[in-house]
């Protein structure tokens, strides 16, 4: 989607650990909020599905008490509706149960209905009807490396999935396990991490065992991949064949966050942070970086944050909308949501003082807002 | 079967879950038979596994059924079971 027009409007969803948060707007600088939804439970993973002339809005909650499950509101969140039967749970014989909902990934427009999911422990999972029922990729799930598979700090989960719009290659990104790689739609799978290291291993080159901890996929270039990973921030151009290390330029190479233009070659976001031992913006100073040319260079973007800033971004509490010019947004741990309407030329804070953020998604939808709200 | 009242709009709105048994009967089988037509609130007690979810108590007389039994624990006709949340969370 290109050029904004009058009838269109902005959602900006925000997980949080106690709850989900929704605004709306016309402008991407007044939004109007709703919330908190599913209060006391926390939201890791939101997809945004525009498709099919709706917008649904699917949620993983996670309640400490009552369990995981997957929510959908196709009202911008005045109801919800939760599959009676569950829309992600282990088939009998697998002797697992969801722990939590990582990703929610709906897939490209040529594909209506497929949704993709990554859960905890480590799987995959692909839904056909729009999210209210997922299967579980075997493929995935019986893999021979999966006892080799570890747990990050945040256990052990596939958070990051991307799918080619126009083939079948899937990619999965899982700490600890890092890249895999399907070229057949998710039947099988192959590690996929030549270049990336994990110098926290005795092997620092090791075929798999890397803690990537985010993937996306450039949106123009075919085969080009971005990964920021467990320090090392990384570009593949041969689909994940190869990988080389793009950090040069950027204030430290840890962080979780990476994103990519919605229609730009070359084009992707990071938040670094210190370090893996100091997981603050370097020297507190929060700044988002941009390259335009695939990493070859880095800008700081730090127009629009707070001076102070000693929270983290957490991989999934960052996303970009499809409007021109792309709109980010990312979350901290600190509760505070900043929105950019250029690209990150300029943030402003559109939410503070909420509960962690874990989960932010935003996308351009047809209509006027009509979520209720209360003007920020 | 009491419920604690988060988890009533689950149940049509009940706060109390009766069943008929012939004589006694353990919890894991109350559970099946009290949430057969509610099974979300049948998820939110047990994960796919069956397992009861870490967070949920089940009292039998006043005792915790991981202390006695688990869900293999005995009720008998007439006996009242609580389903209270622990004290968790930050």
């Amino acid at each position: 989607m290109g050029c904004m027009n009058a009838s269109e409007s902005f959602v900006l969803a925000i997980g949080t650990k106690k709850g989900l948060w929704l605004a709306t707007s016309q402008d991407r600088k007044q939004w109007s909020f709703s919330g908190p939804h599913f209060l006391m439970s926390e939201i890791p993973s939101i997809g945004i599905d525009t498709r099919d002339g709706r917008t649904r809005i699917m949620v993983g909650v996670r309640s400490e008490h009552w369990g995981p499950y997957v929510a959908h509101s196709d009202d911008l969140g005045a109801s919800w509706t939760e599959p009676e039967q569950g829309a992600i749970k282990f088939p009998e014989g697998t002797d697992a149960a969801v722990e939590r909902i990582w990703q929610i990934y709906p897939d490209a427009e040529s594909r209506p209905g497929v949704v993709w999911a990554g859960a905890e422990p480590i799987s995959v999972w692909k839904s056909t009807d729009g999210g209210d029922h997922f299967e579980l990729n075997r493929g995935l799930w019986d893999h021979p490396h999966r006892s080799e598979w570890g747990a990050g700090y945040g256990g052990a989960a596939a958070h990051s999935i991307v799918v080619n719009p126009s083939g079948d290659d899937v990619h999965v990104a899982m700490s600890t396990g890092g890249v895999y790689r399907s070229l057949d739609g998710g039947t099988s799978w192959e590690p996929r991490n030549k270049g990336i290291s994990a110098y926290f291993m005795p092997d620092p080159n090791p075929e798999f065992g890397q803690c990537v901890h985010k993937i996306a996929a450039d949106a123009a270039v075919e085969g080009r991949l971005y990964a920021q990973n467990h320090h090392g921030v990384y570009r593949t151009d041969d689909n994940a064949e190869n990988w080389e290390s793009i950090a040069e330029g950027l204030p430290a190479d840890f962080g979780f966050v990476m994103l990519t233009h919605p229609r730009r070659a070359g084009t992707a976001w990071v938040v670094p942070l210190k370090a893996d031992g100091e997981r603050i913006p370097p020297d507190g100073k929060l700044a988002v970086h941009r390259t335009d040319d695939a990493g070859a260079t880095w800008k700081r973007l730090d127009s629009g944050l707070p001076q102070s800033e000693f929270n983290a971004v957490l991989r999934d509490a960052a996303g970009v909308d499809s409007a021109e010019p792309a709109g980010v947004y990312f979350g901290t741990r600190g509760g505070a949501v900043y929105a950019s309407a250029d690209e990150g030329e300029t943030f402003a804070e559109v939410a503070s003082h909420l509960p962690d953020v874990l989960c932010v998604r935003a996308a351009v939808v047809a209509g006027a807002p009509v979520a209720a709200g209360t003007p920020k | 079967m009491v419920l604690p009242g988060v988890l009533q709009p689950l149940a049509g709105g009940q706060s109390i879950l009766t069943t008929p048994a012939d004589g006694a009967v353990t919890v894991g089988w109350l559970l099946d038979s009290v949430t057969g037509t509610y099974p979300v609130l049948a998820r939110r007690l047990r994960d796919e596994t069956g397992a009861l979810r870490r967070y949920v108590n089940i009292y039998v007389n006043g005792e915790e059924v991981r202390r006695l039994r688990g869900l293999e624990t005995e009720v008998s006709a007439g006996q009242e079971v609580l389903i209270i949340q622990s004290v968790a969370g930050g």
